[in-house]
């Protein structure tokens, strides 16, 4: 009997699931989760686990990238510590390793890129790069200071490393908070004339960029270039500024959907 | 300002006033030591919690934790205290609360006592008292508290647990949701609420989705009410524009600086409140708010310093929230205790700790208390974390917990609790949906008499409907 209302409820559950990723028609053994759906979430879980925790390769992000790229490390020394303490994962351990700002105000570049783990290194891993490569092309009239690679990083290290570098602004992608079914996803965070002590009301983030479930590196770029002139025009990025390239899918609030709130 | 002083082994701590001596007596989690305030070795955590169990309760009616001059949820657990509920507790000190109320746990009138000391209670007392008991404390003096609210479903009677069904969808796609309400139905799940947290903050998406279940609901005629979880002010303006709003919800907080974060403060929610009871929907009852707290959503908005500008521990912040919503006669609170993630809750021993403290806490301030048992997957817990804290709530009378597909939130990106695990604990415990709610799923054939929900062909059930055009 419970076998034929499982084999019916398979038929049934099968088209309603096209219209919701959310975990419906299990079916039970007795009142419990029955061991094939058991045995799915915890490998969901486990690759969601494994995101957080596993360290950058860094020298494969560098191999990535066309262009030398600076190392940054944050005071958090260790992934625990970066956990607890997300006040140490927004300052720098130093910015020895970074070029100094030309002389001058005028001579600093439009605009700094750092590359940062944040909770997901496996999302940097997987889409860093090519993000990187898409907004570069979405912004020929600018002028960009190397790549940094930031670790064990916040989004407001990117604050303190825009500023060492002189730029007019700074965007920082970041791995997301890892989800059970998404687990590599990247967040693009623009901070206008970074410096710290910046908080999330003057950041405008693009989230979800994880292709080919979320979004596309040429979507986010676009819209990350029309937020990156909006704030040159307005002289500033953050809650004034309103994305105009599309009508939805902008966190133009702080936060967005990286677990980075109170950054 | 008192200094507390304690000795332990060889050496005598101090302790700068109450918030520092409350702050250094928490059991350990990550929030208090980020915030700079936690004990900082265990001995000076165990000398904290003596010296605690010698303050006499008055104390925490002469010094305020957070000061009254700028902070109203103070004024309001002031101006609002019962002297004459507080006096049979008004000679003890908190180590005295602590054996009165296990003494009055086991008393043949063990409900009728912890209700009329209630209102004598303010939070900070009941903080503090948690901080010296251990867990079955906890779970020992909850059971003993009855609290009962009402809308449509009667919640909170002994013998009964009940359920919010969480349908969240990312993009709000009504054909996604009616799947995931459909389901849990057959679950037997909803009779807390069946509440849904948008995915944007759109008023014409929220009455889009507080139409989607109260169709649901006429058409099958479900004893349940309906929640979408949106700003209450937005909520208010929906209530103005005639859409059938059952509950109004809020997010709330433990001082006037992080309701203030939330967009909120006491005249805005007073006039939700009122907004709500105009409309007179329940049918049982007329409860009509539901709130959601957790630890660290204070320091989380920079808002948790308190007398002399020191850090307040985060439980006892926590604790002041339910003074909060005890003024609006909820029908359903409960703390997201493992939402908020690791850097307030660290892993699954503190999120246990800190879910059944939430919970004693709620209950003795005469609170309809539910639990979000949930983690996110960067603290250190899973799935037996949880069924841990679902367990320890069910056997200490908790209200309600949360039922989602497969205890996965597509929309929020955490875990939750599942339809099955509403299944486990009501089988382990023996516990029963609410009554109401236990009737209308007898009446389709979905309960046995034990309250116990079968197996179901979805397709043979009338509530198919909900799946669309098949």
């Amino acid at each position: 009997m419970s076998g034929d209302v499982a084999a019916q409820g398979a038929d049934f559950w099968e088209p309603l699931r096209r219209t919701t990723q959310a975990r419906i028609g299990l079916g039970r053994s007795g009142d419990s989760l029955p061991t094939r759906h058991l045995l799915e979430f915890r490998a969901a879980h486990a690759a969601a686990r494994d995101a957080v925790h596993e360290p950058l390769d860094v020298a494969a992000l560098q191999a990535q990238l066309d262009e030398p790229a600076h190392v940054v490390s944050s005071r958090a020394s260790s992934r625990s510590e970066y956990l607890r303490r997300p006040d140490l994962g927004r300052e720098p351990a130093d910015l020895f390793s970074l070029p100094a700002p030309p002389p001058g105000s005028a001579a600093g570049p439009d605009l700094a890129i750092v590359l940062a783990d944040g909770l997901s290194a496996r999302a940097l891993s997987d889409h860093g790069a090519a993000a990187y490569a898409a907004l570069r092309a979405a912004m020929p009239g600018l002028t960009f200071a190397p790549p940094v690679i930031a670790l064990q990083a916040r989004v407001a290290l990117g604050d303190h490393i825009g500023a060492a570098l002189g730029a007019r602004a700074v965007l920082v992608l970041i791995g997301e908070r890892p989800g059970l079914s998404v687990a590599d996803s990247i967040g693009v965070y623009l901070t206008h004339a970074p410096r710290p002590g910046r908080t999330d009301a003057d950041r405008n983030c693009v989230s979800n960029v994880h292709p080919p479930h979320g979004m596309s590196y040429d979507a986010a770029a676009r819209i990350v270039a029309s937020l990156v002139a909006g704030a040159r025009e307005l002289g500033r990025s953050g809650v004034d500024l309103k994305d105009t390239s599309r009508d939805s899918a902008l966190d133009s609030a702080p936060g967005g959907d990286g677990g980075e709130l109170g950054q | 300002m008192t200094t507390y002083r304690q000795r332990c082994g060889t050496t005598t701590y101090t302790f700068d006033g109450l918030v520092d001596l409350l702050a250094k007596a928490s059991p350990e989690r990550s929030g208090d030591q980020l915030a700079g305030c936690a004990a900082e070795s265990d001995a000076e955590r165990a000398a904290a919690q003596w010296a605690l169990a010698d303050v006499p309760l008055t104390a925490f009616l002469a010094d305020a934790v957070v000061p009254y001059e700028t902070d109203e949820v103070t004024r309001l657990i002031l101006d609002s205290h019962d002297a004459a509920a507080f006096a049979p507790v008004a000679q003890l000190t908190v180590g005295g609360l602590r054996d009165w109320l296990l003494e009055a746990a086991v008393a043949p009138d063990a409900a009728e006592q912890l209700r009329a000391v209630s209102r004598g209670l303010t939070p900070e007392m009941a903080a503090a008292v948690s901080k010296l008991m251990r867990n079955q404390d906890l779970i020992l003096v909850a059971r003993a508290v009855q609290v009962t609210s009402a809308f449509r479903t009667t919640i909170g009677l002994p013998g009964r647990f009940s359920t919010r069904l969480q349908p969240n969808h990312p993009t709000d796609d009504p054909r996604g949701i009616s799947a995931s309400i459909l389901d849990g139905l057959l679950f037997g799940c909803g009779d807390a609420v069946i509440g849904i947290n948008p995915a944007t903050d759109s008023p014409q998406a929220a009455a889009d989705l507080i139409h989607l279940i109260d169709d649901v609901r006429l058409r099958h005629d479900i004893p349940a009410q309906s929640c979408v979880l949106t700003h209450v002010t937005t909520t208010i303006g929906l209530i103005e524009a005639g859409v059938p709003v059952d509950l109004v919800f809020q997010s709330i907080a433990g001082t006037e600086g992080a309701n203030r974060s939330f967009g909120v403060d006491l005249s805005v929610l007073r006039e939700a409140y009122d907004a709500a009871r105009s409309l007179d929907r329940g049918t049982v009852g007329t409860n009509a708010m539901y709130f959601e707290t957790g630890q660290g959503s204070a320091l989380s908005a920079g808002a948790h310093l308190g007398t002399g500008g020191r850090p307040v521990d985060q439980q006892t912040l926590e604790a002041r929230a339910y003074a909060v919503a005890r003024e609006f006669e909820p029908l359903l609170v409960n703390t997201v205790v493992g939402f908020i993630g690791p850097e307030y809750l660290y892993d699954g021993k503190q999120i246990i700790r800190a879910g059944l403290e939430d919970h004693f806490c709620a209950k003795l301030l005469g609170l309809p208390m539910g639990c979000d048992v949930c983690y996110t997957n960067h603290a250190e817990a899973d799935q037996d974390d949880m069924d841990t804290l679902l367990t320890l709530l069910g056997a200490a009378g908790c209200s309600f917990v949360m039922a989602i597909p497969g205890a996965d939130d597509v929309m929020l990106g955490y875990q939750s609790t599942s339809f099955h695990d509403a299944l486990y604990v009501r089988r382990v415990l023996g516990l029963r949906p609410a009554p109401e709610f236990e009737a209308w799923l007898a009446r389709h054939g979905m309960v046995d008499a034990a309250g116990r929900v079968r197996p179901v062909d979805p397709a043979a059930s009338p509530l198919r409907a909900l799946a669309g055009p098949q």
